[in-house]
């Protein structure tokens, strides 16, 4: 295909659900059945884009591609900076190998979610009456506004996919936290009342909320992160300013360090996004929305673009971490990872609701992408994003059917009290949804990588055998996180077995599962579409000196179309000694310790859930055998690890403190305002003075005088008599006394008289 | 650069005080004349803004040409030319650009108090008498024009928010608003003749001609003497802390259009008259000052935004906001970067519209509910869904979501702050630092006020439009006219359009900052290092025993 056909069909993909969204929402939001097909449409047509622009971009090989990663690239001037037309902030599109693989999968994932949606809304059911909440077994009456933002959040994620610079990729990013916020609290009528021993859940509303702000925290540094970035490089385009020319002269410019924390900056983002700690609290809450939203926030979309940013940022984080840099980037990116990853494993541990389990796995794997891009070793992330991808939205899709199932048998035996969600009233579910059953096992597997057969094996080896890699280079990184990771898998293994085990094996420990039956083919075909994948995605990342399997097949593609996005560039970076070699390897030898420490991990963990949950299955009534042996450590891991209770009392509480009590009631009320008010009041009451003043002085000394003139005047009218002999009296009396006056003066009688004194 | 001989500004500023004359002398029974009176001239004042517009965008002065030359549609008469007084209008790209924004929000105004029924007529001669003292504001490029417009602009609000207010604190508020803008005017007068008589020194004439001023160079004393009272005298009216105090009480306080043209426009008649006024006339001052300033408007972003987050009453909650945005308007200039700049010019007018849509949503509910608590409403997205699609799109502007306006603001102004200014501030230190090494974590703490505006904007969204509905609390619930959904569409449009596209916008307020900025250069070459701190203390005994 032409290279112009090409830029065009890229610019494209994200312009499918995109304009369903705007459609649904503005003309077709009265007919849910309309609604549905026109979301269809888009993402099929972004499948469709997406796959054919991927598949090109493959046909021109690795090799080529090292040369020229950025296979396709355009953009528009959009804010206009400088008047310059060179200084204006364009928006354009990209595809090199990594947008390649990530179309790959988002597409398919995003497809086969909105084909379930379908059936998990109940479309054809009789309609559901109220508003805002789930209507079991009924039609969802909002499912027009459903598909309007699950187009908006995969349009988002594709434009963020494609995007060639940092600041279009802020857009899919803003614009998906804003759906995510929207779809989480989908159900925005729904409330619980939770007895005492009751899983505790907070109100879908409340979740929508919790996901939006503690994202909303990251994505506000890594808006400064994009800032300092603009700042330094003088432009957002990732292709020219994460060149190895550009970035060697921005190291120049402003240092190592600096540039260690811009990628600090920028990967707080990625911390938000896909839930890492300390900011992971957002996560598990945000099962609170339908089973699609979870697949799509917490498998192909959301938590997936925070990785996927990171990589994009890769040689910042690898200058970061390397020899002339004083910002320990790698250990602080690895050491987050690994503890998230360690973290939330144990915690999944210790679940019973079976979307909790995979929501606490999900924060783990993405700890495993994290950490494995600690080590540098960004391939392995990619790849392990992408099996990921598949498993997990199977995972979520195939537990949602599960609920479904056990919803059916609530309203059968129209009991609304027992928690459909929770795996200790499950069981048995084996035969009576089969599909269902061996989907989810096909997942399970693979996120417990089972070895050799499914996707979650090779990519999840790829990440221990780089850490290994980077261990033998130099970088000590790489054992911690090869240990803690590996700590972390056996878990994995282990509580995806008890999963499985508790959910479909033995006898059914409630009537809800006892009438539980297979979901519609809405929503099985997915299940078996997205379970393929997560079998046959990880068989294209066989190392080619892999023992037996290895020469089979071809000679690990991935990992040299993957590698081919970043090779050049940290090659140069390596060569000029702005990173470390361990953050460049491109191609390493097969070893044996990585691999056995994987199929220990694996093979052990599952074994041992077999061991506790499999062979013996829980009876009803019977309390989970983890609770006696873990003891206060079950609760501790059953509760979170309290991060909820210490945010709340570290953060909250004060944030609530300080703005209510310190800043509107002391400052704003106290001190503003009460000096305003004084100031006011002192001129009142100098006012009043002045007033009091004015009444004594002007008012009634004013009269005063008048009165003494009125009462003059009255002893003085009598004088005026009329008669003209009076008036001539009085007129030689006051003469005489004037006369009298002046000569008294005259004579210096005064001073005579004044003497007498 | 004159398109017409046509009085363009002239029309569009007085049309508003004839309306006002003729509705006064319309007789008591016909209130409904008055209001299809008002909204002709609204709309005449829209469609002659619009078309000054984009005359203007199509004439874009090229970078490097002096502020008087580019002024367009400029009308000179004489008026009292041995004051040096004379009657000059003309729009710069800015003023060209709130002009089209006091249109359409005065447009907004009139539609929505399309339902008043109290003293119609007086409302409406009101209110063309505060769209015009607020058009000639902008248009004016006469010193005395500017504060005669400016008072003019200030009265009408008192009297409206008097007689057509919240019973509960409406005299409270008109009265501090009013002696807040009344004493923040008076303030800037007074330096604004302080320094007129100083022209002679300069070899000019005495003159109130802001072209004249625009290029004048007072001596470095006086120009560091009298930035702080003119500058912060408009700053009042722009809610700059300490200062910022009466407008929430004011918004509350005020009928709906009222609020809008309040905190949509009025607000940025003072962000506009300190830059054109303060900024222009003295840049060594502004140099001076500025590394000082953006603490204070440090403090307005942040601390808005949290006492924002802590109220319970709708307008309380915008008026609190909006002090916090405009900070970020003072921000940008702070930053005295050409980037921020135009940031702060954008977010005048994405400000301005979010306001007047915020206001106009809360006066609809408020007509229906006779409540604007957060703690009482619940599940308005049911019966009002209108209202509740703008609100959250208003809400997502605030807190700067991309692909909406607030977000061409707010990014420009953060890397303008970030920067420390192109400027390369190396002129002026506070307590010893160098400002570019502090602006870099002013805007660190600034962004915190994006988080916290996420968090106020969200839980008002959650208690207001979704939850329960309940019907039996609510009487007087009635779905939204069409005349109400126009306003919220117009609104919407503009909020959306911009985000999507901004070279509607930017290039021309560009244009505008581009001569402010180039005088911060020039007066950048003329300064030396000064602690700004240490000489605080000597200016301020100077200045009290100088003035």
């Amino acid at each position: 295909m032409s290279e112009e056909l090409l830029t065009t069909l890229t610019w494209l993909i994200p312009a499918g659900p995109l304009l369903a969204f705007f459609v649904i929402t503005l003309f077709t939001n009265r007919s849910r059945t309309l609604s549905w097909m026109l979301a269809w449409v888009g993402v099929l047509s972004s499948l469709i884009l997406g796959w054919t622009v991927a598949l090109n971009v493959f046909a021109e090989g690795a090799h080529h591609l090292e040369e020229h990663p950025t296979f396709i690239a355009d953009s528009i001037a959009w804010i206009p900076f400088g008047s310059h037309v060179e200084n204006w902030l364009r928006m354009g599109v990209a595809v090199d190998p990594l947008t390649a693989v990530m179309l790959i999968m988002v597409t398919f994932a995003i497809v086969m979610i909105f084909v379930y949606s379908v059936g998990y809304h109940n479309w054809g059911q009789p309609l559901g009456k109220v508003l805002g909440v789930p209507n079991h077994m009924q039609e969802e009456p909002l499912l027009s506004r459903f598909f309007a933002f699950m187009s908006l959040f995969a349009g988002a994620m594709l434009l963020l996919v494609v995007a060639d610079n940092l600041l279009m990729l802020f857009v899919g990013w803003e614009i998906m936290g804003f759906c995510s916020y929207s779809l989480i609290g989908f159900w925005y009528a729904r409330d619980y009342h939770l007895g005492e021993d009751d899983i505790p859940h907070i109100s879908p509303r409340k979740a929508g909320i919790k996901a939006f702000m503690t994202t909303r925290v990251a994505d506000v540094v890594m808006l400064l992160g994009i800032v300092y970035f603009y700042r330094v490089f003088g432009t957002l385009n990732f292709a020219d300013a994460l060149s190895a020319h550009s970035l060697e002269h921005a190291v120049g410019a402003v240092g190592a360090s600096a540039i260690g924390v811009m990628a600090l900056l920028l990967f707080t983002g990625t911390v938000g996004k896909s839930a890492q700690w300390p900011l992971h609290v957002w996560l598990p809450d945000a099962m609170e929305g339908p089973t699609p939203v979870s697949a799509t926030i917490h498998a192909a979309a959301m938590v997936s673009a925070g990785v996927y940013m990171s990589i994009r940022i890769f040689p910042l984080i690898a200058i970061g971490a390397g020899p002339e840099s004083t910002v320990p980037v790698g250990w602080v990116v690895a050491g987050i990872g690994a503890f998230t990853a360690l973290m939330a494993a144990t915690i999944a541990v210790a679940q019973n609701d079976v979307k909790g389990v995979l929501a606490y796995s999900t924060i783990s794997q993405l700890g495993f992408m994290i950490a494995a891009l600690g080590t540098g070793a960004y391939v392995a992330a990619v790849f392990h994003l992408i099996t990921h991808g598949f498993f997990k939205a199977l995972l979520f899709l195939a537990s949602g059917s599960v609920i479904h199932g056990m919803e059916h048998g609530a309203h059968h035996v129209h009991d609304h009290h027992t928690d459909p969600q929770d795996m200790r009233f499950m069981g048995g579910l084996r035969h009576k949804m089969p599909i269902t059953y061996w989907t989810f096992l096909i997942g399970g597997m693979a996120l417990s990588g089972l070895p050799f057969v499914t996707a979650g094996f090779w990519s999840k080896d790829e990440i221990f055998a780089s850490a290994w890699h980077a261990y033998n280079a130099g970088n000590p990184i790489g054992i911690m996180v090869l240990i803690v990771l590996a700590i972390a898998a056996f878990l994995t293994a282990f509580y995806t077995m008890r999963q499985i085990s508790m959910t479909f094996f033995g006898e059914a420990r409630s009537p809800l599962a006892e009438h539980a039956h297979e979901s519609s083919n809405f929503m099985t075909f997915p299940l078996m579409g997205l379970a393929f994948f997560a079998v046959v995605a990880g068989w294209v990342g066989i190392p080619e000196d892999f023992p037996i399997l290895g020469p089979l097949v071809d000679n690990n593609w991935a990992h040299h179309m993957i590698g081919a996005t970043l090779h050049t560039t940290l090659h140069h970076l390596s060569e000029a000694g702005i990173i470390a070699h361990s953050y460049a390897i491109a191609a390493f030898e097969f070893t044996w310790v990585p691999l056995i420490a994987s199929l220990a991990v694996a093979l052990g963990g599952l074994f041992l859930g077999y061991e506790i949950y499999g062979r013996n299955p829980l009876q009803k009534g019977e309390e989970d055998p983890l609770v006696k042996a873990l003891g206060p450590a079950h609760t501790f891991f059953n509760h979170k690890w309290y991060w909820d209770e210490l945010y709340d009392v570290l953060l909250i509480q004060p944030v609530i403190w300080f703005s209510e009590t310190f800043v509107y009631m002391w400052m704003d009320k106290g001190f503003i305002d009460g000096f305003i008010h004084l100031v006011a009041r002192s001129f009142y009451g100098f006012g009043r003075y002045v007033r009091a003043f004015e009444l004594t002085v002007f008012g009634d000394g004013v009269d005063w005088v008048k009165d003494q003139f009125l009462a003059v005047a009255a002893t003085f009218r009598q004088l005026q008599t009329g008669r003209m002999q009076e008036y001539v009296l009085v007129s030689t009396l006051i003469a005489s006394a004037l006369a009298f006056v002046v000569l008294a003066i005259n004579y210096g009688w005064l001073d005579q008289i004044s003497q007498m004194f | 650069m004159d398109v017409l001989n046509f009085p363009f500004l002239s029309v569009m500023t007085l049309s508003p005080l004839l309306a006002a004359a003729v509705i006064l002398m319309l007789p008591k029974e016909r209130g409904e004349n008055a209001r299809m009176l008002g909204l002709a001239t609204m709309i005449i004042g829209v469609m002659l803004s619009l078309y000054m517009y984009i005359a203007y965008n199509q004439n874009l002065p090229a970078a490097g040409t002096r502020w008087a030359d580019t002024l367009m549609f400029m009308e000179e008469h004489e008026w009292l030319p041995s004051l040096g007084i004379n009657y000059i209008m003309g729009v710069d790209g800015l003023s060209a650009t709130l002009v089209l924004l006091t249109s359409i929000v005065g447009l907004g105004g009139v539609l929505i108090s399309w339902g008043i029924s109290d003293r119609p007529r007086e409302f409406y001669a009101f209110f063309m008498l505060l769209v015009a003292g607020v058009q000639g504001v902008f248009v004016s490029v006469d010193g005395f024009l500017l504060f005669f417009f400016y008072e003019l602009a200030v009265l009408p609000m008192y009297i409206m928010i008097v007689i057509w207010g919240w019973k509960e604190r409406r005299e409270y508020a008109a009265m501090k608003l009013t002696l807040f803008l009344l004493i923040g005017s008076f303030i800037s007068f007074i330096a604004f003749l302080v320094l007129m008589f100083k022209l002679p020194e300069a070899g000019l004439p005495i003159t109130f001609d802001l072209r004249v001023w625009s290029e004048v160079h007072f001596p470095l004393s006086d120009q560091i003497k009298w930035f702080m009272p003119l500058f912060m005298g408009f700053g009042i009216l722009a809610g700059v802390f300490p200062f910022h105090n009466w407008s929430p009480d004011g918004h509350v306080a005020a009928p709906t259009a009222v609020s809008m043209i309040h905190a949509g426009v009025l607000m940025k008649l003072g962000a506009y008259a300190s830059m054109r006024v303060g900024i222009q006339i003295l840049p060594e001052g502004t140099v001076y000052w500025m590394p000082l300033i953006i603490f204070l408007t440090l403090i307005n972003v942040v601390y808005g935004a949290f006492v924002a987050m802590r109220q319970r009453d709708m307008k309380y909650l915008i008026g609190y906001s909006s002090v916090s945005h405009m900070g970020l308007v003072s921000m940008g200039f702070a930053s005295m970067a050409l980037i921020g700049f135009t940031g702060a010019g954008v977010q005048m007018v994405s400000h301005g519209v979010m306001t007047a849509l915020f206001f106009s949503v809360v006066g609809m509910i408020y007509d229906r509910t006779h409540t604007r608590s957060l703690d009482e409403l619940s599940g308005m997205m049911k019966v009002l869904p209108w209202t509740a699609f703008a609100f959250i799109l208003g809400g997502l502007v605030s807190m700067g979501m991309p692909g909406l306006s607030g977000f061409i603001a707010e990014f420009p102004i953060f890397v303008g702050v970030w920067s420390g200014g192109t400027l390369d501030l190396g002129s002026n230190a506070v307590f010893g630092w160098n400002p570019s090494a502090y602006y870099p974590y002013i805007a660190l703490v600034a962004a915190l006020a994006i988080i916290i505006t996420a968090a106020y904007i969200v839980r008002a969204i959650g208690s207001v439009f979704f939850g329960e509905y309940d019907g039996k609390k609510w009487h007087d619930m009635r779905p939204i006219r069409p005349i109400d959904k126009f306003v919220l569409i117009m609104f919407s449009v503009i909020l959306i359009a911009i985000g999507i596209y901004p070279a509607i916008i930017v290039p021309i307020v560009e244009s505008a900052m581009m001569p402010v900025v180039e005088r911060l250069h020039e007066a950048q070459q003329t300064f030396t290092v000064i602690d700004t701190v240490q000489h605080i203390a000597v200016n301020l005994i100077t200045w009290l025993g100088g003035a």
